[in-house]
């Protein structure tokens, strides 16, 4: 295959706080290739977000993203990079959407002006030219009467046309990479629908990649090709979506995709992975997952599992890999709450 | 939404920056100036030393401070003055604190229509210049005696504090611990006394701390109008009220009580910095909202959203 | 957007109105009467006349009515310190504390901000410590004894600026246009430059404290990745965010600077309302008090509301009603 678009290896960030250092993000590796969706997955507090910071370099002190970690971006190495030069990749190269599109957008600008200003930043653009392709990007985002809402503030807004805002926001330059943070995190379910199929039409177009970071696997599974779930500040399974879908590897995947809840299976209680994340000041020695995992062993808590191959094209961190004789059936062990369908 | 209850005084006031500490220590000694004054000095402050030969003398070793025109020393009136002035300061803000605690906690606590009326009433009384207002009674009624100046200038300083707990106490309203005595059927009177207060007590002891600086300056300045402080009593504003008539042939006297001044003044104001940078910034004093803009900046509160995507 | 302005007019007449009435209540509860001053070229009959004008041979109800009439008629009684109307005196002077205070606030809110841009940017380094440092000093002078310092300074130690009337008392009137407004600018530097010193230092702290609480909103964020600089992130998105509190600072400022001005007149003789109202007090002629007292208060409300407005309209979630 050709060389990736994005490769993160080893990537680690640390907060340095009283209560102690918190490895947030503790040696994830990562790929995304031209064109690709990638899905992060992760439970709120694994790191995802502190991920996608730190490929922007946005990571503010006390945090910090340590040495050894390296991020290659169309074959140069990020974190060598001048902060002029970073800045020319930033909201150019590869652009970011965030979670909470009201608060992401400056309340006293209007829209236009917030969109235009990528181009001013980057081409220099002059102030109607930038304008008018302003409009043309919030055109493209499926925004109606575009010169008119151009015109409006973030506060005038829904949730949803915000949103398309921030994609009209980070595509104005054309990036070879979309991270998208929770694009639709905050958003109804009929919306979410409407942007996860803008951003998929989107890519089609351009061909870019998306790094798509969510909590939802439902989302995932409707745009990314492939996905890496995330735990611990590290990344414990990856695989193509219909693969990791169909056979999940990891207990804690198995855990995860128990969990959601499904229309029409009777009066099922919902299922729940026992216990709670660790401290990011103090992760667990061996397998972080060590302490809610049915199946776990004495290996587990000796020896870190490694990045292991589960299948073709298919990788899990888990000791299970190995010894899968060791695996105690159902994963998802304590039923907790009752659901009517 | 947290349980825990805001973190108190006692845990802010450990380990507070170094430029506070001096401050500190620069306040302790003030105060034992203060109180220690008889000792300090060999002087009498209102003891006139010789009118003939030693008025108006430039600072000396005998008078390290020098002799104001009535031939009395400088450094033992700064002494005893620092007495009334700083008494004056405290009290005032002690007055001004709870008058504003009250009347905050209840508007901020009741809410509904009271709230309105009595945040209305503030914004009005927040108009009139403190100043002005001061002026206007205190020469009417010219000469008054110190407890009523006291009291006045506590009467006028309550406005700001009285805003800052309102918002404490909103906030406060829907906090669990409060919800939870309210579900235990606790009267409000109750509610406010033992939960509401003692939690806004740290903004309005930020508040007092920078408040007290502004108050020795306000009475210095009235004193020096010759409406504040009356003679004999002196203060350090009183001191400037003496001295100006001929303050170009003898700075010292002018120059010294204002170097005290601003040494208070600072000290407070450099506790009071520390002491709210210590606690939550937010909802402190120094930042004056409209009452009824929206919270600069925006993160929460908006206009109905529209519902179509 | 009208509804908001007709609302705050509204609330400024209110304001305007408590204070006229507290005014009422405290030369009543005064001891004297104010008609019965030493004034030797005033009749027994023009007293007697004021006495009608303002009621005082009437029930205090009636009093309180003829008073709101005449205050809001500008009839404020006569001054016997000065030998005229108060409202007389009162017109030569406000123009005076105006144009003072006007020069004050626009050099200190302009000058705190750059000042306050300038502790931000370079936070942490020395220089901002410094910056600090100053403000919190100057911010902790009295106003009088910095006026006195600077008078001393720069009227009679190093003689360079001249102190007193806003024009030079002699001079002015023969001086051709060009000299007469250097004279003007000349007598304004010293009180100015005491209101500038005092108040920069407010606005500096304030506006420093404003800029810090925006820098880490997510909307900043947003503009990092949008590959904006930190000049552009600060001049742009987080000042003119900051700002919007400024505006209503500088209402509510306008209180304490006409107390600090009251000081900074009398002291350098500017001749406006403050140095007025002082002299009144010593020559206890209580009309002039009081009416100084209103009409500060009634400029003080002025001010507020236009703060008020401009912020409605600088904000955008307020523009639109």
């Amino acid at each position: 295959m050709a060389e990736p678009l994005l490769t993160i290896e080893n990537l680690r960030t640390y907060f340095r706080t009283p209560a102690g250092v918190a490895r947030a993000v503790d040696g994830l590796s990562l790929s995304v290739h031209a064109g690709q969706t990638v899905g992060l997955v992760g439970e709120s507090g694994c790191g995802k977000s502190v991920s996608a910071l730190a490929i922007l370099r946005l990571i503010a002190p006390p945090g910090r993203i340590e040495p050894g970690s390296s991020i290659r971006f169309e074959g140069r190495d990020l974190m060598a990079l001048a902060e002029r030069d970073m800045r020319r990749i930033r909201g150019n190269r590869i652009a970011m959407i965030f979670q909470e599109p009201m608060t992401a957008l400056n309340p006293v600008f209007t829209v236009g002006d917030q969109v235009a200003e990528v181009a001013r930043i980057h081409d220099g653009a002059s102030r109607a030219d930038a304008w008018r392709r302003a409009v043309e990007m919030l055109d493209r985002v499926g925004m109606p009467a575009p010169d008119e809402r151009a015109r409006e503030y973030p506060h005038q807004m829904s949730g949803g046309m915000r949103q398309r805002v921030m994609i009209a926001m980070a595509l104005v330059m054309k990036p070879a990479l979309l991270i998208a943070d929770e694009p639709t995190t905050a958003l109804d379910v009929t919306i979410q629908a409407q942007i996860l199929e803008l951003l998929a039409d989107l890519q089609r177009e351009s061909g870019m990649s998306i790094l798509l970071i969510t909590h939802d696997f439902g989302v995932v599974a409707e745009t990314a090709s492939r996905v890496a779930v995330m735990y611990g500040g590290e990344v414990v399974e990856e695989a193509p979506v219909k693969e990791l879908f169909a056979h999940a590897h990891h207990p804690y995947t198995r855990g995860l995709l128990a969990a959601v809840p499904r229309l029409g299976a009777g009066r099922a209680r919902l299922r729940t992975i026992p216990g709670s994340v660790p401290a990011p000041t103090a992760w667990p020695a061996g397998c972080r997952f060590r302490d809610r995992c049915a199946s776990a062993w004495d290996r587990c808590e000796r020896e870190h599992p490694a990045f292991y191959q589960a299948g073709t094209d298919h990788h899990s961190r888990c000791h299970l890999v190995e010894e899968p004789d060791r695996r105690v059936g159902d994963e998802a062990a304590a039923p907790t709450v009752d659901v009517h369908a | 939404m947290s349980t825990e209850r805001p973190r108190g005084l006692a845990g802010s006031l450990g380990a507070l920056p170094q430029g506070a500490r001096v401050a500190l220590i620069v306040l302790a000694v003030l105060a034992l100036g203060a109180l220690l004054a008889p000792l300090l000095t060999p002087y009498e402050p209102y003891q006139q030393l010789g009118i003939v030969h030693l008025k108006s003398l430039p600072p000396s070793w005998t008078h390290p401070f020098g002799t104001d025109r009535y031939s009395r020393d400088v450094y033992t009136r700064i002494l005893f003055a620092a007495r009334v002035s700083l008494s004056i300061a405290t009290l005032a803000v002690l007055v001004s604190s709870t008058i504003g605690l009250a009347y905050g906690a209840v508007s901020g606590f009741v809410g509904g229509w009271v709230d309105a009326v009595m945040m209305r009433l503030l914004d009005a009384l927040l108009s009139v210049p403190r100043v002005l207002m001061l002026i206007a009674v205190l020469a009417l009624w010219s000469p008054v005696p110190v407890w009523a100046l006291v009291l006045l200038i506590g009467l006028t300083g309550w406005f700001e504090v009285a805003r800052i707990v309102r918002g404490q106490a909103l906030g406060l309203r829907e906090r669990e611990f409060v919800v939870a005595a309210r579900a235990l059927g606790a009267r409000r009177t109750r509610i406010i006394w033992r939960h509401v207060i003692p939690n806004v007590l740290s903004p309005v002891l930020v508040a007092g701390a920078l408040a007290i600086g502004g108050v020795v300056i306000l009475e210095a300045g009235l004193s020096y109008l010759g409406i504040g402080v009356q003679e004999p009593m002196a203060s350090w504003g009183t001191m400037f009220h003496d001295a100006t008539t001929q303050f170009v042939g003898t700075w010292w006297a002018v120059i010294f009580p204002g170097a005290a001044i601003v040494a208070t003044v600072l000290a407070f104001n450099t506790v009071g910095d520390a002491l709210r940078d210590r606690l939550d910034p937010h909802q402190l004093p120094g930042r004056p909202a409209p009452a009824d803009a929206p919270p600069a900046p925006p993160v929460s509160i908006l206009p109905q959203e529209p519902v179509h995507g | 957007m009208g509804r908001r302005i007709a609302a705050r007019l509204g609330q400024a007449i209110v304001v305007v109105w408590i204070v006229a009435t507290m005014a009422f209540a405290l030369i009543h509860a005064a001891p004297g009467d104010p008609f019965a001053f030493d004034a030797p070229n005033v009749t027994q009959a023009v007293r007697q006349h004021w006495r009608a004008q303002f009621g005082y041979d009437r029930p205090v109800p009636v009093q309180y009515v003829l008073w709101l009439r005449n205050v809001a008629t500008g009839r404020l009684g006569y001054s016997h310190s000065l030998h005229e109307p108060v409202s007389q005196a009162l017109r030569d002077a406000l123009p005076r504390t105006i144009e003072l205070m006007a020069v004050a606030l626009v050099f200190s809110f302009g000058l705190g901000v750059l000042l306050a841009l300038y502790q931000v940017r370079h936070r942490g380094t020395r220089r901002a410590r410094w910056a600090d440092k100053t403000a919190l000093f100057f911010y902790s002078l009295p106003d009088f004894w910095l006026a006195l310092l600077l008078l001393l300074a720069f009227a009679y130690w190093f003689p360079i600026l001249p102190a007193g009337y806003p024009v030079d008392p002699v001079m002015h009137a023969y001086m051709g246009p060009a000299a007469a407004l250097v004279d003007r600018l000349r007598h304004l530097v010293l009180p100015a430059l005491t209101l500038v010193l005092l108040t920069t230092a407010v606005v500096a702290r304030f506006q420093r404290s404003e800029l810090l609480e925006v820098l880490p909103l997510d909307f900043v964020r947003t503009a990092r990745a949008k590959g904006a600089d930190d000049a552009r992130i600060l001049h742009r998105h987080v000042l003119r965010n900051a700002l919007l509190p400024t505006i209503s600072l500088f209402g509510l400022s306008l209180p304490a600077l006409l107390g600090g001005s009251v000081f900074v007149e009398k002291i350098y003789s500017w001749q406006g309302m403050g140095y007025v109202t002082v002299n009144a007090i010593d020559q206890r002629d209580y009309p002039l008090v009081m009416a100084g007292v209103l009409v500060g208060t009634a400029m003080v409300v002025l001010g507020n509301l236009v703060a008020d407005l401009a912020y409605a309209y600088a904000d955008p979630r307020l523009r639109v009603d």
